[in-house]
């Protein structure tokens, strides 16, 4: 199956993905969280009939319209990149994966496509109800896309409602309720929306904190904050918990990404979380090199506490995972690998049986497969420690979504407070940190998609579809020329969009 | 309900499903072909931006059409994802890039630090208006002519020229006239769209020259997309296709298959006929009287002519996506769509449409009951 592998391609166009994601990550946030804030205000202004509430509905509007289409334009990327570089893997998972981003069309993009229209253009074309009715309808698009591409990233990481097909020789779905409902695809959604208003607010927060230093639209930008620094608030506690929640599900069905975003080499018992730790990058799971450089801080029994929910239980480290642990019941990447080894003997032995016409042979490998084809990926595998992930990347990755998130709940409580005392526009410590907190959220959120994307290493679909067979037959060379390709148009449209948006702030609602 | 019908019926519902939204979006190229028609329409700074405004408020409904389309095929012919994407990955990419360039030209044409400056930005609405369509039309040419693919035991794809799907249009060959005539095709109806859609969206008061420049157009273009259409037309009636020949589904090459199948289904004749005469009435009223409800004829030709485009070559036991190299590698209904499962749930969702349907024509008429004029282009969302 994967003969004439060409690794160069596989981390090319894993190159390729993570390039065009983060590229798309950098707006989808904003677009997520600010289209309910840009309601919110919408309502005020229909409800108040503030023509001030009006000039700061159509100031936030403007940036969120810039933002928009750079999304849109990274984002049909992704869709097809599935196919030029993954072909393998649309072929063997379209079954499942393809259902939710053909959803994702018919009820969310065109609620998106046709009402935001209606909300940039429709001031003085539709009733003022219409018009607020489009500006929710944008949000509601909006964020019903992300359910639908949750989902299917949350089957990526947990498959569910599929069994393996070995005549067509791919997954084929057979409860679609346990794949849109998986309890992965909750998390994600709520993990991530919930901290896209937090972006958001973040955003807000920023461009208003600029005003307030420069002494302008201090009126728009005082209500802007009290807002934002609501709902950033409300967000970024919720984020924090289902946070919690997105981490005791990893530990379950993902056990091993756990391990490595907490550079956990050796299982423990009342397992502590890392505070503070530098990955000894010459640690491995074969050598007995400490896992950490130095100095390093751990909350005993944290871990096991976000991981079971229990002080004093064990939580498997990449070593228990990768070469198994009798004492506790763990099986290995190693024992996994020789049964999907076996596995795909008996998948090359029933389809042989088959052209054969020999049909009792071909019942007979088939009843050997179905005993161990949940182990089919591993048997993709050439050495058990291929199963570990990058560890260095998602542990820190990890520690600074981790941190940041802290570090916004404070700064969204001291904007709330001193707003309330009516202090704020003196506060120009707070109001400077505020101006490059927007910033701070966006490295959170690419640390966020680093965790859940680098700690999945090597699968495309965890456990059953490694990414090396996952892609299509290109030459190293033809996705290297794309990836330059995507990398030097992505840059050019941020520039782009960076300048035509600190512009636009610079020149203010009045002249918008 | 859904469960009654037969995996076949399925396989058939989701492909005439998918051609329905093929043919919308090549309806909806309308935006593509004002795109084109940019340059050569605006003769000053507000007919430019008049145009670019009346576009500007389309185009997203475009690009979603495409991006259901790819989703849409993705869900019920994963195997036709995974081997065009995957295999013709040249033409792909290049398509993509084009409508990449389109998303963020509208919003950032005129705005003050765009980088780029506004004759770029229109430069990528043209070539997303031309060279994104020209390469469309390709891809659905190869529908008939074939492609250069095989697939292994486990249906991965190899793509037999390195031209990576670009052979389509660059060998010297029939196919490749073929598949170039269906993309010009494609373009000079885009063109001929966009001149009667602007008929229709702008104030014409304001602009008298623009719209005799306009009405002129919408003639010309079509004139020019005869000779491709009618081309391929004779081409369908004599060139052979490739369909399945035995219970087994074994695939061959068949004499006169297209002709047979528009034989074996009057109806698809029917829809070209009739979606041809459209298309020319919508023209007819468009450049030869003071009409502005001609788009409305040639969209709807436009989806009818699509329709027959798409079902063609996939009905009456045809191959879709046949392999010229490797003639039991090529895709048809039957071997490339999802499981009966998986068509059965899309079925349901696809009870949505109608409704999607019906609120984006809501929209439109609320949007468009009064004209894009050029108090509109100085607006402060304005492009």
């Amino acid at each position: 199956m994967i003969e004439n592998l060409d690794l160069g391609m596989v981390n090319w166009a894993r190159a390729q993905f993570t390039l065009t994601a983060m590229f798309h990550w950098v707006f989808v946030p904003l677009t997520l969280g600010i289209s309910w804030i840009i309601a919110f205000y919408h309502t005020i202004y229909v409800r108040t009939g503030s023509e001030e509430w009006k000039r700061l509905t159509k100031f936030w509007m403007k940036l969120f319209g810039i933002n928009f289409a750079i999304g849109v334009a990274t984002g049909i990327i992704m869709e097809f990149e599935f196919g030029t570089n993954w072909s393998n893997y649309s072929w063997m998972v379209g079954d499942i994966f393809g259902a939710p981003l053909a959803v994702e069309g018919i009820v969310a993009f065109f609620i998106e496509a046709t009402f935001f229209a209606v909300m940039f253009f429709g001031w003085n074309r539709v009733s003022k109800g219409f018009h607020l009715f489009s500006t929710w309808m944008v949000a509601v698009g909006s964020n019903l896309s992300a359910v639908w591409i949750l989902v299917a990233n949350a089957w990526m990481q947990y498959p569910v409602g599929q069994s393996f097909n070995p005549d067509t020789a791919r997954f084929e779905m057979q409860n679609f309720f346990e794949v849109a409902l998986s309890p992965y695809a909750v998390d994600k959604f709520t993990h991530t929306t919930s901290s896209s208003m937090m972006m958001a607010a973040l955003f807000i927060i920023s461009i208003s904190s600029w005003y307030l230093l420069r002494g302008r639209h201090v009126l728009m930008a005082k209500r802007s904050i009290v807002v934002a620094a609501t709902l950033g608030l409300l967000a970024s506690i919720f984020t924090a918990f289902n946070g919690d929640e997105s981490a005791y599900r990893i530990a379950q069905v993902q056990p091993m990404k756990l391990a490595a975003f907490e550079g956990l080499y050796e299982g423990q018992t009342n397992a502590g979380l890392t505070v503070f730790g530098v990955i000894n990058p010459d640690k491995k799971v074969y050598n007995d090199q400490p896992a950490f450089k130095g100095f390093n801080i751990h909350m005993p029994g944290v871990l096991s506490l976000m991981a079971t929910r229990s002080f004093g239980t064990f939580v498997p480290g990449m070593k228990d995972l990768t070469y198994g642990n009798a004492e506790h019941n763990i099986m290995g990447a190693a024992q996994k690998m020789e049964r999907g080894k076996q596995a795909v003997a008996n998948l090359d032995g029933y389809r042989k049986a088959k052209k054969a016409g020999d049909d009792a042979a071909a019942a007979t490998q088939l009843a050997a497969f179905n005993q161990n084809k949940e182990f089919l990926g591993y048997g993709y595998l050439n050495k058990p420690e291929e199963a570990v992930p990058p560890v260095a990347m998602p542990f820190y990755a990890f520690h600074i979504m981790v941190a940041l998130g802290t570090l916004f709940i404070l700064i969204f409580l001291c904007y709330l407070y001193f707003s309330l005392r009516n202090t704020l526009e003196r506060k120009t410590w707070l109001l400077g940190l505020g101006t490059i907190t927007y910033v701070l959220g966006m490295i959170a959120g690419q640390a966020g998609w680093i965790v859940a994307e680098v700690g999945r290493q090597p699968w495309a679909i965890q456990g059953l579809l490694p990414v090396t067979v996952a892609r299509t037959n290109l030459t190293a060379g033809t996705v290297q020329t794309t990836f330059f390709m995507f990398l030097v148009l992505f840059t050019v449209l941020l520039i782009a969009e960076i300048g035509i948006m600190v512009k636009q702030i610079n020149i203010g609602p009045e002249e918008n | 309900m859904i469960e009654r019908l037969d995996y076949a019926t399925l396989q058939h519902l989701w492909w005439l499903l998918c051609s329905v939204v093929g043919a919308l979006f090549l309806a909806m190229t309308f935006v593509q072909g004002g795109q084109s028609l940019l340059w050569q329409m605006a003769k000053n700074q507000t007919e430019k931006d008049l145009i670019v405004n009346s576009l500007g408020r389309k185009w997203e409904l475009t690009f979603t059409t495409l991006v259901l389309f790819g989703g849409a095929l993705f869900a019920s012919f994963p195997k036709f994802y995974s081997t065009s994407f995957g295999g013709a990955y040249w033409v792909w990419i290049a398509i993509l890039f084009t409508f990449i360039v389109q998303a963020v030209s509208y919003e950032f044409r005129k705005k003050p630090w765009n980088i780029l400056g506004s004759l770029v930005y229109e430069a990528f609405l043209f070539l997303n208006g031309v060279v994104g369509i020209l390469l469309i039309g390709a891809a659905v040419g190869t529908f008939y002519t074939g492609s250069s693919f095989q697939l292994d035991d486990n249906n991965f794809v190899t793509w037999t020229s390195s031209l990576r799907g670009l052979e389509a249009a660059l060998t010297p060959s029939l196919s490749s006239v073929f598949n170039i005539a269906m993309g010009l095709f494609l373009v000079f109806n885009a063109r001929t769209l966009g001149a009667m859609y602007l008929i229709n969206n702008l104030e014409l008061g304001e602009v008298p020259e623009l719209e005799a420049r306009l009405r002129s157009a919408c003639w010309q273009n079509l004139v020019l997309s005869l000779p491709f259409c009618l081309g391929i037309v004779v081409a369908l009636l004599f060139m052979p296709g490739y369909g399945i020949i035995d219970a087994k589904g074994t695939i061959g090459i068949v004499s006169f298959k297209f002709l047979k199948n528009l034989l074996a289904n009057p109806w698809l004749l029917g829809l070209l006929l009739v979606g041809l005469v459209l298309l020319l009435y919508g023209v007819w009223k468009t450049a030869r009287t003071k009409a502005t409800y001609g788009i409305w004829f040639g969209g709807l030709g436009t989806v009818l002519v699509g329709l027959t485009v798409l079902l063609l070559p996939a009905y009456n036991n045809t191959a879709f996506y046949p392999s010229k190299d490797h003639l039991q590698s090529s895709l048809t209904i039957y071997n490339a769509s999802s499981s009966l499962y998986t068509l059965q749930v899309m079925t349901y969702v696809a009870f949505a449409i109608p409704f999607v349907l019906a609120y984006i024509a809501y929209v439109w008429w609320a949007m468009d009951r009064k004209k894009i004029g050029i108090e509109d282009t100085s607006d402060g969302a304005a492009y």
